[in-house]
């Protein structure tokens, strides 16, 4: 043992040779996610009396490039929970792989214990802060949709790359806080017009406003899933946009060669 | 831990920017988001109030009208906080979760005093990533007189009367120093010669001064509104000798009340 102060309690090097550290951390400082590489855009979410509506479009881009288009964005989570995410794609894939990981030990006792979607969006928002925390940040953000399998009570968070959470009758996030919030907004202003908004009307009103962001956001897709959850569990599909008018089209000038 | 993140209202330095285009472009990522919103704490000889708007808010888009800035956090204490919700929320659970553990550890409440220096210890503890909210921690002291306690993102901390944070706290702090604090006000008829004194406020009065001051907050301050969350420690009242007998779980009595409130704000 090396009895010099400044080497006390270390391996002589004269005895056992200098000590290797090549097997140690090399010199290039740990690298973290700095930006989102290939991209989904928004996600949308809206309450009705019995359920919720959560919708996201199949687009995934490689900055301005359409690089992927048949991407699901929406994940089911056990019997009454949809879990749809934004922004960077490979982390929605590692996070979806962390709810299948966390669903499959859920299923180990058999006690007839369930997740839902509280629990749900409690553990994503606690993965996403502490990732945050670490500086190595999800770079997503995400809305858990969910009803009560007894109540019907309807369940709609949403949370993001810095642990932001929080709740309304309609979320949506990316682009969709911009153009499709205030639409939805006009019809759930607060939680008691959610009580008298049907099916119907919250699936009509999440078609326009997925109409929209096809008009207006440039990163979004032709086509989108969606998903319903009520106390009977998850309905899933997919749809595309349709009697699509691009008249307003005309209107628009001075962004390009125009002849006029 | 990288050291080069900054506060959402930090200047970014000139250096920061690559000015060559040789350079890569890089984003910066700054782990500290802004929330928005204001809240207010008022302390009187035997009751506590603090109150906060319901508003989320990051720059110029509403996240939900229907957000609580104000938490029970058990043994008649209650925490408000603005700034970050995340760090908020995770401070608020924090220290419920420790003043949990005191309870069960020591077979007491823990007294406000206490859980003002435990909070401090919490915000250090954080020093060099501090959480950015900043929180207003109330209730009745060891003798039933309210107590606000007041701090900084890093935990330095006081007891004060009277206290705004947030979002619009320089246009409120102005308003309570006169109404609360009495400052610049004079007994009538003294030819202003006799300044009032403050002290005693009746609770009733108290909580329209809260309201006013958050409706005219409402009015210049874009990120507060939609709705007024309050929430108030009073002093339970004292129980009948054999009720004390008969009450079971006596170590959940804390001999203070809190109640809470929500009134509509504007929403524009």
């Amino acid at each position: 043992m090396n009895q010099h102060p400044h080497g006390w309690g270390r391996p002589r090097d004269d005895v056992y040779g200098a000590y290797d550290s090549s097997y140690l951390n090399s010199t290039q400082p740990v690298t973290h996610t700095q930006r989102p590489i290939v991209t989904g855009t928004s996600v949308l979410g809206v309450k009705f009396q019995d359920g919720v509506i959560i919708a996201a479009d199949n687009i995934a881009s490689y900055g301005s490039l359409a690089r992927y288009d048949n991407v699901e964005r929406l994940l089911q989570v056990g019997t009454h929970t949809v879990v749809g995410a934004g922004g960077d794609m490979s982390d929605m894939q590692y996070l979806h792989l962390l709810l299948d990981n966390l669903l499959i030990k859920e299923q180990y006792p058999a006690d007839d214990h369930h997740l839902h979607a509280p629990q749900v969006h409690s553990y994503i928002s606690r993965v996403l802060y502490q990732r945050r925390n670490k500086f190595d940040p999800l770079w997503n953000s995400i809305l858990t949709a969910g009803a009560d399998p007894n109540t019907s009570e309807p369940f709609l968070s949403y949370v993001d790359l810095r642990g932001t959470t929080f709740s309304a009758p309609a979320l949506a996030t990316g682009f969709g806080a911009h153009l499709a919030v205030p639409i939805l907004r006009r019809h759930v202003p607060d939680e008691a017009a959610v009580k008298d908004l049907t099916r119907e009307d919250a699936e009509k009103l999440v078609d326009e406003c997925m109409k929209v962001l096809w008009y207006r956001d440039a990163r979004s897709g032709v086509t989108y899933s969606w998903s319903v959850i009520t106390k009977e569990g998850v309905e899933t599909g997919s749809k595309k946009i349709e009697n699509q008018s691009w008249k307003f089209a005309e209107m628009i000038k001075g962004y390009g060669a125009q002849n006029i | 831990m990288a050291s080069s993140y900054l506060l959402p209202h930090a200047q970014h330095a000139p250096h920061a920017h690559p000015t060559a285009s040789s350079q890569p472009r890089q984003h910066h990522w700054s782990p500290y988001t802004e929330n928005g919103g204001v809240i207010l704490g008022i302390a009187g000889k035997d009751y506590v109030i603090i109150a906060g708007d319901t508003r989320s808010s990051e720059g110029y888009n509403i996240n939900t009208r229907t957000a609580r800035k104000i938490f029970q956090l058990g043994s008649g204490i209650i925490l408000g906080v603005v700034g970050m919700s995340a760090d908020g929320e995770e401070l608020a659970r924090k220290v419920a979760r420790k003043i949990d553990d005191y309870k069960r550890n020591h077979d007491k409440h823990i007294t406000v005093s206490a859980a003002a220096v435990m909070l401090s210890r919490t915000l250090y503890q954080k020093r060099f990533f501090p959480y950015y909210c900043q929180p207003l921690l109330g209730g009745l002291d060891e003798n039933g007189v309210g107590a606000i306690y007041t701090y900084d993102y890093v935990g330095s901390f006081e007891r004060e009367q009277s206290r705004a944070f947030g979002s619009a706290a320089a246009l409120i702090t102005p308003f309570l120093d006169n109404q609360i604090n009495l400052k610049n006000q004079f007994v009538p008829g003294s030819n202003g010669e006799e300044p009032r004194t403050p002290g005693d406020m009746p609770r009733d009065l108290v909580e329209k001064i809260v309201k006013d001051a958050f409706s005219s907050a409402v009015e210049r301050q874009i990120e507060v509104g939609d709705g007024l969350q309050m929430v108030t420690v009073t002093r339970a009242p004292p129980r009948a000798e054999e009720e004390e007998a008969t009450v079971e779980d006596d170590d959940e009595w804390t001999g203070s009340t809190i109640s809470e409130t929500l009134s509509p704000l504007k929403q524009d």
